[in-house]
């Protein structure tokens, strides 16, 4: 130890205050030797907790967990402490507390419990600290980068989890009662660590009431939506609104769009940042052209460019916008907006020509991403609590308090569901198999959200040409290929 | 009484230097440190890269980009904002009509502005941003700005605004100087009022008139203070990051017209968890904005005017 060796030296203050006139300025530069000797090791210290905690092995030898038995499948340790850290954005996080509650009352521990928007910066110290909390639900615009935690052995392998028997029924496993494509989704290479709690429906939303007022329909095609587009602007309405502050929220559509024209072994070749994916794919050009269209006769309410989410959200439940690309998030978020009976609806995606999927094809997926920590104290608690989370009761719970599904298969049979949510599982029950799930906003967001997002804005003010558009994306998508500081990822299927 | 003076000095002086070094220096020392490693910011484990990641900025288009988004804003919202600074103050202070036994006097009511002025400091940036974003709104019937425009009849102005690839740096950079003038005024009616009254009289009694009596005789006497506000405005300028990341769309867009480089620090650490890479950014802005301050003093360097 370096603070050790000052007082070898003979400056202490004691040993300098004889009856001179003070120390003189060798004593002083001694002083401050030694000062910097105390801050020296201080500095090491630091640094080691920026930057040498944690290591790379995944036992966790300080785990807690308990006797497994019938009831305690998963053996988790009466009286440990849980720590959950939701996501607290369109949805809420009641229906966490509600699981959390029950989880008390089982294992008579005590559950911390934090609700925010911002996961990512919260959360990204602890993980370096290496004492992370148990239970995340990491959605957000600053969600943790989920690729690099698994890949640095961050994530709970959650096998355990969908070989347990669920809650309702010991004799049928939780991964037989979730939705196949939950699993596919949740995977990094062949383990499963990401619980995507939730079911979205992706399309375009719109009122059915004020579609019946004026005698309009849903369109079936394209072409029939732009000669709607018309007769909406005629009636003195804009056609569209969109969130231009996040312009992904445009791709919702747009991405889906060109997966169902162009077929999804087109798209996994986009999701897999082969070269020329983008610039090969016919439906690419079809849809994206059908967007500079839009644009360049006006079809979007003026002003969408700079609008959130909440605002064109706003001004589409006000009838000032007919159509809105979004998720089923949206009936909860816009609740506060939207009018007494106004219909809320969802529409599938739209046919262009030569479609590879059949019309209906739908834009569904798992949503709201729940990871367990595997270095956290409890993470045997933390899979508990997502298995109470996936019963029948809690995903009803969800259904009602949020207005969404939850990708617990056929759980709100027989509810009465609010109008959006209805309209949701119809056009998903009329899908089928026919669902489009992608991966590219997922594993690639600053090549989706910033720079194809930054293309996009520009498409949609008529700025940007379509034969612009995907050039540019192509390249950029080419530069994250050739981007080695980039993780990358590939999907079969 | 030399007795113990030096144990005393050491004594008081020690504590506040340890805490500078473990809370200021050793996180600048660190940040030098990770940027030559490639620190996810997630796990422990870092592996040294070396100049990498410097080498890696340096071909970065995106961060030339936001840099050069900083220097415009420096070459225009300090001088702006100064400008403004001292033409108020100026007529807060000096620039009132003459009043019986009173040499200089401000405009009426100027007890009243100076409050008005100053508020903006009062409010928290983030605040400063809703409001603005919401100002900006572009609906027609929402927005502040357009709604205005509109009940004037200047429907032809209204815009996007944010949503606007050549205005929104500059609508950002209008809050910037929104939110700062009241500092100046305040600031520079301080440093105006330590002038002797005596040369206002005898200025004035040559007939010099409001524009002789600002340049020649506030501007000079009020050199040093300018000076130390110009570095000041010039790092606010260099930063810029709440702003736009709350205000702008599409994190620094459209299309990244508002980007700066804190911004993009920010998006490459958090976003991307490439904490080695953001380090680096970091040491370059450190590098910059030093530059700034050194050039500043520099050049601005001028007589000390006694009085």
């Amino acid at each position: 130890m370096g603070s050790t060796s000052a007082r070898n030296d003979g400056s202490t203050p004691e040993s300098t205050t004889g009856g001179h006139a003070g120390p003189g300025r060798r004593d002083l530069i001694k002083r401050s030797a030694a000062l910097g000797l105390v801050t020296v090791p201080t500095m090491a210290f630091l640094s080691a907790c920026a930057t040498g905690g944690g290591g790379g092995t995944s036992d966790n030898p300080s785990a807690a967990t308990g006797e497994k038995t019938a009831r305690n499948p998963l053996g988790v340790k009466e009286g440990a402490p849980l720590e959950a850290f939701i996501f607290k954005g369109g949805l809420g996080d009641q229906y966490a507390k509600d699981a959390e509650a029950d989880y008390k009352a089982t294992y008579k521990a005590e559950v911390k419990h934090t609700g925010t928007q911002q996961v990512g910066p919260k959360l990204t110290p602890r993980f370096a600290g290496g004492n992370p909390p148990d239970v995340i639900d990491n959605s957000g615009a600053d969600h943790l980068d989920m690729n690099k935690l698994s890949t640095q052995g961050q994530l709970q392998d959650l096998a355990a989890l969908l070989d347990a028997p669920s809650l309702d029924d010991p004799a049928k496993k939780v991964r037989d009662t979730i939705h196949p494509s939950t699993i596919e989704k949740g995977k990094h290479g062949d383990r499963f660590d990401v619980l995507y709690y939730a079911f979205t429906i992706y399309g375009t939303w719109y009122s059915q009431k004020l579609l019946d007022s004026k005698g309009w329909t849903y369109p079936k095609t394209l072409d029939e939506m732009v000669a709607l587009c018309g007769e909406i602007k005629k009636a003195g309405l804009a056609p569209w609104t969109y969130a231009g502050k996040y312009p992904y929220y445009v791709h919702f559509n747009l991405f889906a769009q060109i997966a169902k024209i162009g077929g999804m072994e087109k798209w996994i070749a986009i999701d897999n940042l082969e070269p020329g994916a983008w610039t090969s794919n016919d439906a690419v050009r079809q849809v994206v052209e059908h967007y500079e269209e839009l644009a360049a006769k006006k079809y979007f309410l003026a002003g969408s460019q700079g609008l959130t989410h909440i605002q064109s959200q706003t001004a589409w439940n006000k009838g000032k916008a007919v159509f809105l690309p979004n998720g089923s998030w949206v009936e909860n978020e816009s609740a506060p907006t939207t009018p007494e009976g106004f219909g809320m609806a969802v529409g599938a995606l739209f046919d262009g020509g030569g479609d590879k999927m059949p019309h209906g094809t739908l834009r569904a997926e798992p949503s709201e991403p729940y990871i367990v920590a595997a270095k956290g104290r409890n993470p045997v608690g933390g899979m508990e609590l997502l298995r109470i989370m996936l019963s029948k009761k809690h995903a009803q719970n969800f259904a009602t308090k949020v207005k969404s599904l939850t990708c617990v298969m056929d759980a709100t049979d027989g509810m009465t569901l609010s109008p959006g949510l209805a309209s949701a599982s119809k056009v998903f029950k009329e899908a089928g198999d026919n669902l489009i799930s992608l991966q590219l906003q997922e594993w690639y967001p600053a090549l989706t959200d910033e720079k194809i997002g930054g293309l996009t804005g520009q498409l949609l003010t008529g700025e940007l040409k379509a034969a612009d558009w995907i050039k540019k994306t192509q390249a950029e998508a080419d530069k994250v290929a050739k981007d080695s500081s980039i993780t990358k990822f590939k999907r079969t299927a | 009484m030399q007795h113990g003076k030096y144990r005393f000095i050491v004594g008081f002086l020690a504590p506040p230097l340890l805490i500078y070094a473990v809370f200021v220096i050793s996180p600048f020392v660190q940040a030098f440190q990770i940027s030559m490693t490639d620190w996810s910011g997630l796990v422990g484990a870092a592996r040294f890269v070396g100049a990498d990641n410097f080498v890696r900025l340096w071909e970065s288009d995106d961060f030339w980009n936001a840099l050069r988004h900083n220097v415009y804003m420096l070459a225009l919202v300090p001088v702006v904002t100064l400008g403004m600074g001292l033409f108020f103050a100026f007529m807060l202070n000096v620039g009132g009509k003459r009043r019986k036994n009173e040499v200089v006097t401000g405009v009426a009511g100027s007890r009243f502005y100076k409050f008005v002025f100053f508020f903006p400091q009062v409010i928290s940036i983030t605040i400063i941003a809703v409001i603005w974003f919401n100002i900006y709104n572009p609906d027609p019937d929402d927005g502040m700005l357009n709604s205005l425009l509109g009940a004037v009849g200047l429907d032809g102005l209204q815009n996007a605004w944010l949503g606007e690839k050549s205005l929104a740096l500059w609508c950002i950079s209008a809050v910037m100087v929104w939110g700062h003038v009241g500092f100046y005024v305040v600031l520079f009616s301080a440093a105006m009022a330590s002038i002797p009254r005596d040369i206002y009289e005898a200025a004035l009694l040559d007939g010099a008139g409001r524009f002789h009596t600002f340049f020649r005789i506030t501007l000079p006497l009020l050199w040093d203070t300018v000076q130390t506000g110009w570095v000041y405005m010039g790092i606010i300028a260099l930063d810029a990051f709440a702003l736009v990341q709350i205000m702008s769309v599409n994190m620094g867009g459209p299309d990244g017209a508002t980007d700066v480089m804190p911004l993009r620090l920010y998006l490459t650490a958090f976003r991307d968890s490439q904490f080695g890479y953001a380090a680096a950014m970091g040491v370059a802005m450190l590098a910059v904005t030093m530059a700034f301050a050194v050039l500043t003093l520099r050049f601005a360097r001028r007589e000390r005017i006694e009085y």
